[in-house]
């Protein structure tokens, strides 16, 4: 079967033919505002964007296909790359569509765990994106305060998973290891000293005259075609979407932590900045109360044929060595069936689709990257604004690209 | 808005931004000079591996391959061989040892799950994270290369020492 290539229409058809007045610029895959190796086709009337093209896949590396080479509890390594920004969110997305076709009831102490790691974790990829995007608009300092705030975030993280930015803290079925003493008076300590660090922010960039007529009425998109694009996460809620799958469908047990969902009319670049500032109240809120009900208890599920068995146990009783080996060296088989279970990531609506079919492998595995879905809109956002608020768009969308390409 | 107030509001913004800027001055540094400074590391983070020894200097591992079958990256490769003399004259510390243990550099993606799984404790993460060569081939670390009573002879190697191995209080950072 061979497709004769001349039917199929090219990318760049319509750039190809210039007009007059019009340019064709590449930007990137090496610009350093793209975050990453993201190439936009901008074709430009003066300084204006007529067209912009996102083109994508510099980045990718065949990890849905890989999924189905591995056994269940391999494939957390691999989400850990996807959004290298929020692996811990990665990590729960694919844990929790495992556990949903093998129907585990997570024990308390594991759950309100996640939370807090997750909200951690949201909070250190908005630094990241608060650093870069303030940075591609000139604003220097604010970087260095943020990646500050992460560093005491990925301390937290290495100290509890042994990992900075590759964790792959949760297993099926409950979490690698418990939190290491002393955990939460570090985590107090973290979340006591943020406020600070929030104004520090709110008065570089909020209250920033620069700052503001950079971003006010930059890259608008409706209420209309955010939801037509399918955007989620910040990005929607700027457009006036009241939509948070933490309140909206809770999961973790993230129905019983008292929050507030930020939404802003706007559906400017100013309006995603405020979403994800309001956010960043919300998370530490949320980590406040996930740190206030930690009790001690089990941070495994009771499953021995999936979850391993605790190290004392193991060494000691039989039947515990014996589930160890089947589970490491033979993986365990979830019931067939298939699954689609979403969290809300730091960027939006972060699914996991797992279809098995009773192997200890996964038989598919698709993930619907939020980066990738809310890229989409970008030429929407950009079309009719100047060449210099495409790097304040690119920001504002906060795409991580090893999840568009994957 | 005149161009006036335009100029005054943006020297406003930049003198408050500033002053933000240099009231760090004095406060606590978080940046490490690196290659100069050393760099502290949490109890539990995943470096080069160890391959421990009992307290004879025996080797513990067993060569069950469950550390290979945990791997992701297919990184670890073992040979093993039983040894029937008695303890004292043993390579390892049990009748069956690895004598062949190779952990492949170029592969690891040092995710923890050999040590894991491994039954016997005779694998646990070090916490070198200093591996780069000029070489590739180099990458390929050996038993010899691995052992603890090696790595110890090592300047650049912070050991984990088994009291602060695992879920032992913080160092401060």
């Amino acid at each position: 079967m061979s497709v004769a290539v001349e039917n199929i229409p090219g990318q760049f058809d319509d750039l190809d033919q210039s007009l007059e007045s019009q340019m064709t610029l590449s930007m990137g895959p090496q610009h350093p505002s793209t975050h990453g190796v993201l190439r936009l086709e901008l074709k430009l009337d003066g300084e204006l964007v007529v067209k912009a093209i996102p083109d994508i896949g510099y980045l990718h590396t065949g990890m849905e296909k890989l999924f189905e080479y591995k056994k269940y509890q391999q494939g957390i390594v691999i989400t850990d790359r996807m959004d290298y920004l929020n692996p811990l969110g990665n990590n729960l997305a694919y844990v929790m569509a495992a556990e949903k076709l093998l129907d585990l009831e997570i024990p308390e102490r594991a759950q309100t765990i996640r939370v807090l790691f997750c909200e951690l974790q949201r909070i250190a990829s908005h630094m990241v994106w608060l650093g870069t995007s303030a940075l591609d608009l000139g604003a220097m300092s604010v970087f260095f305060f943020c990646f500050r705030q992460r560093e005491k975030i990925l301390n937290l993280i290495e100290a509890a998973s042994g990992g900075r930015m590759t964790p792959s803290y949760f297993r099926i079925g409950g979490l690698m290891m418990d939190l290491p003493a002393g955990f939460e008076r570090r985590c107090q300590q973290f979340i006591e000293g943020f406020p600070e660090a929030l104004d520090t922010f709110e008065t570089l960039a909020t209250g920033n005259t620069i700052w503001q007529s950079r971003t006010q009425g930059v890259g608008v998109i409706s209420r209309e075609e955010a939801i037509d694009w399918g955007l989620t996460g910040p990005c929607l809620r700027a457009s006036n979407v009241d939509l948070d799958l933490r309140r909206d469908n809770p999961y973790s047990g993230y129905e019983t932590y008292d929050f507030d969902v930020p939404v802003e009319t706007d559906g400017d670049v100013w309006a995603r900045y405020r979403v994800r500032m309001r956010e960043l109240y919300e998370s530490h809120k949320i980590i406040r109360q996930a740190l206030a009900r930690l009790k001690p208890g089990p941070i495994k599920a009771d499953a021995p044929k999936v979850v391993l068995p605790d190290r004392d146990d193991m060494r000691k009783h039989m039947d515990s060595l014996i589930h160890h080996f089947l589970i490491v060296a033979e993986g365990f088989s979830i019931p067939e069936g298939e699954v689609y279970h979403a969290i809300e990531g730091s960027k939006g609506e972060l699914g996991v689709y797992m279809k098995s079919d009773g192997t200890p492998k996964p038989s598919r595995v698709h993930v619907r990257g939020p980066s990738f879905i809310n890229l989409q809109a970008l030429p929407v956002m950009s079309e009719g604004e100047m060449i210099a608020d495409v790097v304040a768009i690119i920001g504002s969308l906060d795409i991580v690209l090893g999840e568009i390409d994957r | 808005m005149s161009i006036i107030t335009d100029v005054i509001q943006s020297t406003v913004a930049v003198i408050k931004g500033m002053r933000r800027t240099l009231a760090e001055i004095p406060r606590e540094k978080w940046t490490v000079q690196y290659p100069d400074d050393p760099i502290t590391v949490q109890p539990r983070y995943r470096g080069m591996h160890l391959l421990h020894v009992d307290e004879n200097g025996k080797e513990k591992c067993v060569a069950c391959y469950l550390c290979a079958a945990a791997c992701p990256s297919d990184c670890i490769y073992i040979e093993a061989e039983d040894d029937p003399r008695p303890y004292e004259q043993r390579v390892g510390r049990d009748e069956r040892f690895a004598k062949v243990y190779n952990i492949d550099y170029n592969r690891c993606i040092f995710c923890g799950f050999c040590v894991e799984a491994c039954p016997k404790d005779a694998i646990t993460h070090g916490y070198n994270f200093e591996i780069s060569v000029y070489n590739r081939s180099d990458l390929l670390k050996t038993k010899n290369d691995l052992l603890i009573t090696k790595q110890k002879q090592s300047k650049n190697y912070r050991v984990a020492l088994s009291s602060e191995d695992v879920d032992s209080e913080y160092k401060e950072v």
